[in-house]
């Protein structure tokens, strides 16, 4: 993490930031919406990152953040009325809550313990929505009128459900979380949290109260799985208990995993990847998540760093 | 029904419960207190089992106590192959790294679950109870073969006490269990026990299955629940401890039992998942564990 | 004045007493060498004072403050600094950032979030890498470094955090006689400012180094004094010196 890199990352990250701006004037319909949910996913992605790849904290349990900040968000919207923009900071402020009130529990325990943890607490978030299906109607879910996605800021209307607007704030968030995470990486804060992850003990005996680190880590990545939660309930107007599921939270951990474990734009590179390999295996069959698994399983055997790790080791030693 | 005859209905219920769940939780806490990995796949060997039970029945057509006695010659022998191969094709190159294992075990979840689902299909399919006879008591009639399952698991997990505290079996996995190398040193041939008490777990999984598959049905997802419980279970007796496991067991199937039939059965999962998650954190040894230094 | 001072401080392990009933006490400024045969619970007993551990039973006092129960890092707070026996630095980060690490501690404590201005952080930084002389490998990743010079880092890092008092455990362990004598060097200017508690194997560093000695055998303090009078104490080279 020295100094001497700046341009090259600049470039690098900017450029691809730019590159999906572009993208949007040449998809057709279809991935135009795909793209827009893959840059919501990788931001939740990215933050997930900064838990596992960079704090070095194996969650099992990241979907009980991004499900936060869809029913924060959603539920406010249709049942209170909240404009969009509100919504969204409401449902972000759930996703960082949730991660704080989690983490003073979780955050006590580590390794296996702590994947069992934070795996049993999104389990019984998952439930709990479940249980309350008058307000949250359960497995249903809910769906967002068009009224509720919709913006006025006086001079103009922002509407959530059109795709351009979709696509460009999905792209905004994105690059929040993004350059967020860069930001985090140079900042003595990231260096803090890479410290953590490489020795935790030596950390301790510099003088850091860890558990207060790795709480600011979860509270950071739980915002953005938040926000990508949020805007998915206002852009896509469902909000439903499968988005709280395992699933969620073992996809997130496959994105990753396949993009590079502690790579900036590895969590993008694995979202895409999968989005479009499970699209593709669910036209043949229904048994999708075979690949899921399989994907798994190959990965943590043969290529545990994932594909921007390995370029990282093999030819490009300055990608953060 | 009263509350009495409702209670009762409840215990019974929660004994059988028990009484399965010993046996599946029984596998994975042998797993852990051995290898020293948590195998979260532990519930589709479970599922497995009965999935295997169902094929017997179906060769066998109208016998179902032929059925049911192959299925539980069958089952432990097509399940441990099953879990053998795992273990030996994926555990084993990565050395039983813990954080590994448990990732790996999700895949193999997702692989073992999405295979059953392409071969055996999405439905619930039934088995019959090898041999149907009612317990009539004065408020409820009461399925025979119920009995059968408690009786049934009570003299397994007899012998596996059995061979665990009196055979050399037991002794090897016992030095395995507490010094691996030391174990290694004196010629114990530490992976291939690894790969036998993996296939070991499982085949005590795939056994409850087939108990228990008359009673429910045999369905390609029917190994969460076990595997939440055995969990459960596990955790709060104590990872590694035995007795603790088999104690734990009573309590949670007793009062899973019990919360289901008074409750509901998502509010008993919900009090369960958080049992676990508290108990990991402020008593990890368990109720009955050691606490380790 | 009394730095640190221990009272009846004991851990066990499972049965045995590591460290049975120390009462220890160090003055400001000195250099204090703590000896004893292996396994005499030595480094049981400074991962006690540093707070790696915790006490069986015992209390620790350090300028007069009861700290047995302050957890590690704040201990570090009030200066008290420890260096690693098995050489534990940050293998995958480089020199610099090794460093960086103790002094943005150290400034966060003093000056809170506006003490890590980044030039400041970094002329800091730098000029602790300049007092053991490994400034030229600032950006070496610290894992590809000869073990003396990991050595030297390890002790530069603990110099960052403007130590009061300076643990250190077996700090010449497979350093070569050059290094030893630079060392030395380096712990006389430190112990200017700091007070230092050495566990040493090497007798000639102790007698060079320490004002005073602590003799320790199976748990407890054998003898304490100057190196002179320990050197002439009977008991202590019957378990010991045997010379």
């Amino acid at each position: 993490m020295t100094r001497d890199n700046t341009k090259p990352l600049l470039l690098l990250h900017v450029g691809l930031l730019l590159g999906l701006f572009l993208l949007q004037f040449v998809l057709p319909a279809y991935h135009h919406t795909n793209m827009t949910r893959i840059m919501l996913l990788a931001a939740y992605a990215t933050g997930y990152n900064i838990l596992v790849g960079y704090t070095g904290l194996l969650s099992l349990g990241h979907a009980m953040f991004f499900a936060a900040g869809l029913y924060g968000a959603g539920m406010a919207a249709q049942y209170i009325g909240l404009n969009p923009a509100a919504a969204l900071l409401l449902g972000i402020m759930c996703g960082a809550g949730l991660a704080l009130a989690a983490g003073l529990v979780a955050l006590r325990t580590a390794g296996v313990s702590f994947m069992i943890v934070t795996l049993m607490f999104a389990q019984a978030s998952y439930l709990l929505i479940l249980y309350f299906n008058d307000y949250t109607r359960g497995d249903e879910g809910i769906l967002l009128s068009e009224s509720s996605r919709r913006l006025d800021l006086g001079w103009a209307t922002l509407d959530f459900v059109q795709p351009t607007v979709r696509y460009n704030l999905a792209l905004l968030v994105f690059a929040a979380c993004l350059l967020g995470l860069l930001a985090l990486l140079r900042s003595p804060l990231g260096r803090v949290l890479v410290a953590i992850r490489e020795n935790p003990e030596r950390a301790k005996l510099l003088g850091y109260d860890i558990f207060r680190y790795k709480l600011m880590a979860l509270c950071i990545s739980g915002a953005m799985a938040g926000s990508a939660g949020a805007c998915f309930a206002l852009m896509f107007g469902y909000v439903g208990a499968t988005y709280a599921s395992i699933q969620y939270s073992i996809l997130v951990l496959l994105w990753v995993l396949l993009g590079g474990v502690g790579t900036a734009i590895g969590p993008l590179v694995g979202t895409v990847l999968m989005f479009y390999l499970v699209e593709t295996a669910s036209d043949y069959t229904s048994s999708y998540n075979l690949f899921v698994g399989l994907f798994l399983v190959l990965l943590v055997l043969f290529f545990p760093r994932g594909i921007v790790g390995w370029l990282r080791d093999r030819a490009v030693p300055w990608l953060p | 029904m009263s509350l009495g005859p409702h209670l009762l209905l409840a215990l019974l219920e929660g004994t059988v419960q028990a009484f399965v769940l010993a046996l599946t939780a029984l596998g994975l806490s042998l797993v852990f207190g051995v290898m020293r990995v948590v195998n979260v796949a532990h519930g589709t060997f479970f599922m497995l089992g009965a999935v295997v039970a169902w094929f017997c029945a179906n060769l066998v057509g109208d016998h179902p106590t032929l059925g049911f006695l192959l299925a539980l010659a069958l089952s432990p022998i097509v399940v441990g192959s099953i879990a053998a191969l795992c273990d030996v094709l994926v555990l084993r190159p990565l050395k039983h790294d813990p954080e590994a294992t448990i990732v790996a075990t999700i895949g193999l979840l997702y692989i073992l679950e999405q295979g059953t689902l392409m071969t055996f299909g999405p439905d619930a399919r039934p088995v019959e109870p090898p041999i149907q006879f009612r317990l009539l008591f004065p408020w409820f009639g009461y399925a025979g073969y119920k009995l059968v399952v408690v009786g049934a698991s009570a003299l397994l997990l007899l012998l596996v006490w059995v061979a665990l505290k009196k055979m050399r079996i037991g002794l090897v996995m016992r030095a395995t269990q507490f010094d691996s190398e030391t174990a290694q040193n004196f010629g114990v041939p530490v992976e291939r026990v690894y790969t036998g008490v993996f296939a070991l777990g499982a085949m005590l999984a795939a056994i409850a299955g087939v108990l228990v598959v008359p009673v429910q049905q045999a369905h390609y997802l029917m190994g969460q629940d076990p595997l939440l419980l055995s969990f459960i279970v596990v955790i709060i007796g104590g990872l590694g401890s035995l007795r603790g496991t088999l104690a734990a067991a009573f309590v949670i199937g007793l009062s899973d039992g019990v919360i289901s039939v008074f409750f509901s059965p998502t509010l008993a999962k919900i009090l369960a998942t958080l049992a676990v998650a508290l108990v990991l954190v402020f008593r990890p040894q368990g109720l009955f564990g050691a606490r380790q230094a | 004045m009394k730095l640190l001072s221990t009272s009846g401080l004991a851990r066990e392990f499972g049965g045995i007493k590591a460290v049975d009933g120390v009462n220890f006490t160090l003055e400001q400024g000195e250099i204090r060498a703590i000896i004893g045969p292996n396994g005499a619970g030595k480094s049981t007993f400074v991962s006690l004072v540093c707070g790696r551990i915790g006490p069986s039973a015992g209390s620790i006092e350090f300028e007069g403050r009861d700290i047995t129960t302050m957890p590690p890092w704040r201990r570090v707070g009030l200066g008290i600094v420890y260096t690693f026996q098995i050489t534990s630095i940050f293998k995958n980060l480089s020199c610099f950032d090794n460093v960086a690490l103790a002094v943005q501690s150290k400034l966060l404590r003093e000056h809170g979030l506006r003490g890590l201005h980044h030039r400041r952080l970094r002329e800091s930084t730098m000029s602790t890498l300049e007092l053991v002389g490994l400034h030229p490998l600032s950006h070496t990743h610290a894992g590809t470094l000869a073990y003396g010079h990991q050595r030297l880092l390890e002790v530069a890092m603990g110099l960052a955090l403007s130590p009061k008092l300076l643990i250190m455990d077996e700090p010449t362990q497979g350093l070569a006689d050059s290094e030893i004598v630079e060392f030395c060097r380096l712990t006389r200017s430190i112990a200017e400012s700091a007070t230092v508690l050495l566990i040493e194997h090497n007798m000639s560093v102790v007698m060079e180094l320490a004002d005073r000695i602590t003799v320790m055998n199976a748990g407890s303090v054998l003898a304490e004094g100057t190196p002179q009078e320990i050197r002439r104490n009977a008991d202590v080279q019957a378990a010991y010196l045997g010379a």
